[in-house]
C-alpha cells in the first residue's frame, strides 16, 4: 500500500489556516453586514471544510473515482437546498387571482396559544384534527 | 507467504500480507476500494445531516428575528472553545494516520489518544452547554421558557440545535468508539506502511464529523447575532 504521505508541515499549516479562519468567522459575526453575515459566514465554513477535505482527508491526493464521488455528494446536497429554496423563497412573489400561496413568507406561529403549562395540550391535540 | 504455479509451470513466490484479501488483485487496489466505500458512506452521511440542514434554512428565512434571538443565547466561547478542540482532533488524527504510513508506532498510539482525549472534551463541553439549557428552560418542549414575542418561533430554532448538535454529539461518540478500536489495533501493531486502512478510514469519518461542526458553528451560534447591534 502505497498511499502519499503528506509532510507534517503541511498538517500544521492547514491547522493555521482553520485556526485563522475561525477567528475571523467569529469576528465577523460581531460585525453587522446586513444580508452579507449570512454569505460570509457560509464561505468561511466552505473554504474550511475544503482545506479538510483536500488535505486531512487526502482528497488531493486520491484517485479520480474518489473525488467523483466526494464532488457527488455535495453536488447532491446543493441540488436539495437549490431546488428547495427556490420554491420556498419565491412563494408570495406574484398574487393569484385566488390568493397567493405565500406559504414561503406567510406563515406565523400565533403566539396566543394555549399556555405551555397546561399539560393536557399535547394529548388534545389530536382531537383538533379537521374530520375526514 | 503463498506460492503460485503459473500457466508456464512456473512457481512464484509472493510475499503476502495478511490483510490482503483474496479478492483484491494487489494491496493498493484494496486500499482504493475501502476509501471509496468509505466515501460513499461519508455522501449518505452528508445526505443525512442535510435533510436537517435544509430544516434549519427554512425556518431561517420564515423566522430571521428568531435565529437572531436564539443565536444570541448560544455561548459563543464555549462553541469556539469547542471549534478549536474539534480542528485540534483533526490534526492529531491527521498525524495519526501519518504516524501509522510511516510505521511509527509509538506515535500513532499517542496521536490515537490525543484524538480521543480532545473528542472527549468536546463531549465534556457540550454536556455542560446543554446543561444549562435545561437549568435556563431552553429545551423545547412543555417546560420551555423564553422570554419574548417570538418565543414559539426560538423554541424551533433551539429544536433544530439540539436535533444538530445532538446528532453531531452522538457522531462523536460512535467516532470514539471506533477510535478504541483503532488503538487497541495500534497497540497490538496491526498497522505498518504495508496496510494502515483501518486508522485512514477512521480518520475520514473523524475529519467529516469535524466538518459537519465547522458548518454547525456559525449556523448556530455566530450567523445572525450581528443584527442585534445593528
Amino acid at each position: 500500500m502505497s498511499g502519499h504521505v503528506s509532510p507534517k508541515s503541511t498538517y500544521y499549516a492547514i491547522f493555521g489556516a482553520l485556526m485563522v479562519l475561525t477567528g475571523i468567522t467569529v469576528a465577523a459575526a460581531f460585525v453587522n453586514l446586513g444580508s452579507f453575515n449570512f454569505p460570509v459566514a457560509i464561505s468561511i465554513a466552505i473554504t474550511k471544510a475544503t482545506l479538510v477535505v483536500l488535505f486531512f482527508m487526502h482528497v488531493k491526493y486520491s484517485s479520480r473515482l474518489t473525488k467523483m464521488i466526494v464532488a457527488m455528494s455535495f453536488f447532491f446536497l446543493a441540488i436539495m437546498f437549490g431546488l428547495t429554496l427556490t420554491d420556498y423563497m419565491s412563494r408570495g412573489w406574484y398574487a393569484s387571482p385566488r390568493g397567493s400561496t405565500g406559504a414561503g413568507t406567510q406563515v406565523g406561529i400565533s403566539v396566543n396559544t394555549p399556555a405551555r403549562t397546561e399539560p393536557a395540550r399535547t394529548t388534545t391535540e389530536p382531537a383538533q384534527e379537521p374530520a375526514r | 507467504m503463498a506460492a503460485h504455479v503459473d500457466s508456464h509451470g512456473h512457481a512464484h513466490v509472493h510475499v503476502h500480507h495478511p490483510a490482503h484479501q483474496h479478492h483484491f488483485e494487489t494491496m493498493e487496489q484494496q486500499a482504493e476500494a475501502s476509501t471509496l466505500g468509505m466515501w460513499l458512506f461519508l455522501a449518505t452521511e452528508v445526505m443525512f445531516f442535510g435533510g436537517l440542514l435544509m430544516a434549519y434554512l427554512l425556518y431561517r428565512v420564515w423566522y430571521p428575528h428568531a435565529w437572531s434571538e436564539g443565536s444570541l443565547e448560544l455561548d459563543i466561547l464555549l462553541g469556539g472553545i469547542n471549534t478549536v478542540v474539534l480542528i485540534g482532533s483533526s490534526l492529531t488524527m491527521a498525524l495519526a494516520v501519518r504516524a501509522a504510513q510511516t510505521d511509527q508506532q509509538r506515535a500513532t498510539i499517542v496521536f490515537l489518544l490525543l484524538t480521543m482525549a480532545l473528542g472527549l472534551t468536546f463531549l465534556v463541553i457540550k454536556f455542560f452547554e446543554y446543561k444549562h439549557k435545561f437549568e435556563t428552560g431552553h429545551v423545547p418542549g412543555p417546560n420551555f421558557h423564553f422570554e419574548g414575542p417570538e418565543a414559539p418561533q426560538v423554541e424551533i430554532f433551539l429544536s433544530l440545535y439540539f436535533a444538530l448538535t445532538g446528532l453531531h454529539a452522538l457522531h462523536m461518540l460512535i467516532g470514539f468508539g471506533i477510535m478504541s478500536v483503532i488503538l487497541w489495533m495500534a497497540v497490538k501493531r496491526r498497522f505498518s506502511h504495508a496496510w494502515y486502512t483501518p486508522v485512514e478510514l477512521a480518520g475520514l469519518y473523524w475529519h467529516f464529523v469535524d466538518i459537519v461542526w465547522i458548518f454547525l458553528f456559525p449556523l448556530l451560534y455566530l450567523v445572525d447575532r450581528s443584527h442585534h447591534f445593528a
